[in-house]
């Protein structure tokens, strides 16, 4: 340890004459910090990308709170508040490591230990709450987004009605017996459960009839009644234009096509045809332009690589910590320089919350 | 290992005593509140002012404010690059400031370049 030749080479007062850091700083946290600034300059590049091409889009873009606005568990619209949820996390995590650091600047081992558990524990969870993000976001709405009749393209907002049950009208090579009616409880893996398979015949083109008298065939070649319940309040937000339905104003629903328009009509017409997106993938998504979907999945998908980067590295430094690593080395520096990491994560998230939800 | 004694140990100059500590905690906690509020204040615009309202330009701005105050507590504070020497402060924020000012400049004005080209 050459800790004791520190006081005498600072005396000199001299920055940049040599023998000395400029900085005063070790060499590695010095690189830690060079590391972050040229990765947010990859991040940088990618939130201008999708800015560029936001704006070449002119006004057709998704809006943060119609597209992000569903909770686990519960049904409705809750504008946001899933990813507030994780920006929240996120800070708190940050705060974690912080109080961590902290504690290894007065060599308080327990400390450490339990601001890096606790730090973990909270990537842990966001890395989580973006898989099921992730998941709702390529499963999508109950409603999907369709095609209308007049050749505008509109989202749908309101309480999908529940699906009771499909009432065999002609059994195919699996069901059997007319009038028997298809549950979650009897219904063929491969036909998943109600909700499942009506969308899978929607965006097949196997669903026919109106809202009140839908037919559907299965997998199996069953045709069968649908025994749903009516939609509430259904609402189609155009976001492309037709022959007669302009685009709606974000700031004005009255600019929706409402139930008293026609909507509920016109979206059943629009499934019967076929013309309907559930989700996304790298093909379609029923948000907005497929570029959107695209700078969805890769900048979150390389942030939320990045948060797993950071579990991996914290995971290491605290069994080092429990080893008594830093203790014998006089120093937890290396939780300071893996904190900076991870302040680097939220940091990129903050930019990531305003730029993709919010604006 | 080989004992050097012309390497500075610098990673030990961060040693702080009970005392600091107790400061240092208190400023993480305002800090860690006041990113709260903001990060609620932004939700509550968020849903509450629509896109496309008279208020929403003010709002986007508010938005970018926001977040480059959020930032800044980030940076400065958690990362505590504000208690860094100047010269390493500056040599991390200047360039990537610079750069980065010229390149939503040039991305945004190209995207909405691109605009009538593409409709």
């Amino acid at each position: 340890m050459a800790g004791h030749a520190s006081k005498e080479m600072k005396a000199n007062k001299v920055d940049w004459g040599g023998k000395t850091s400029p900085f005063s700083v070790s060499y590695g946290k010095l690189m830690m910090w060079f590391f972050l600034v040229s990765d947010a300059l990859t991040f940088g590049g990618f939130l201008v990308a999708f800015g560029l091409t936001r704006y070449s889009y002119g006004g057709a873009w998704p809006i943060g709170e119609e597209t992000f606005d569903a909770l686990p568990f519960l049904t409705g619209s809750y504008p946001l508040a899933y990813v507030a949820l994780m920006t929240f996390i996120l800070i708190i995590s940050s705060v974690t490591i912080v109080l961590g650091v902290e504690a290894g600047h007065r060599m308080d081992r327990k400390g450490v230990t339990k601001w890096l558990l606790a730090t973990i524990v909270g990537g842990l969870v966001f890395v989580g709450s973006q898989a099921w993000e992730w998941s709702h976001f390529i499963h999508g709405t109950n409603f999907g987004r369709v095609e209308l009749s007049d050749g505008s393209v509109a989202t749908a907002k309101g309480e999908f009605g529940k699906i009771h049950d499909f009432e065999i009208v002609r059994p195919g090579s699996h069901y059997e017996g007319v009038g028997t009616k298809i549950t979650n409880d009897n219904i063929t893996a491969e036909d998943g459960d109600l909700m499942h398979a009506f969308q899978h015949a929607a965006a097949k083109r196997k669903l026919s009839g109106t809202a009140g008298a839908m037919m559907i065939t299965l997998h199996d070649g069953t045709v069968a009644k649908v025994n749903k319940e009516a939609d509430k309040d259904l609402q189609l937000i155009v976001k492309v234009p037709g022959n007669d339905y302009a685009v709606s104003s974000a700031a004005d629903e009255s600019t929706r096509i409402h139930e008293a328009d026609g909507s509920v009509d016109l979206y059943y017409e629009a499934l019967s045809k076929g013309n309907v997106v559930y989700g996304a993938n790298l093909h379609e998504n029923e948000y907005g332009p497929q570029t959107y979907g695209h700078f969805f999945f890769f900048v979150t998908g390389f942030h939320g690589f990045h948060v797993s980067i950071g579990i991996i590295l914290m995971i290491i430094v605290f069994i080092n910590v429990l080893k008594g690593t830093y203790e014998k080395r006089g120093h937890y520096e290396m939780v300071e320089k893996v904190g900076l990491y991870w302040h680097f994560v939220d940091l990129v998230w903050v930019f990531v919350f305003t730029f993709f939800y919010l604006i | 290992m080989e004992q050097r004694d012309d390497i500075i140990e610098y990673s030990l100059d961060n040693h702080h005593s009970e005392e600091e500590g107790k400061k240092i905690r208190k400023k993480i906690w305002k800090v860690t509140l006041i990113l709260s509020i903001v990060t609620l204040v932004e939700v509550f615009f968020g849903a509450m002012v629509k896109q496309g309202s008279s208020m929403w330009l003010t709002v986007k701005v508010l938005f970018i404010l926001l977040t480059i105050v959020k930032a800044a507590y980030i940076v400065m504070t958690f990362m505590h690059l504000g208690d860094e020497k100047k010269a390493l402060k500056w040599i991390v924020l200047l360039p990537y400031l610079i750069f980065m000012t010229y390149l939503i400049f040039i991305g945004l004005a190209e995207g909405a370049a691109l605009y009538p080209r593409m409709h």
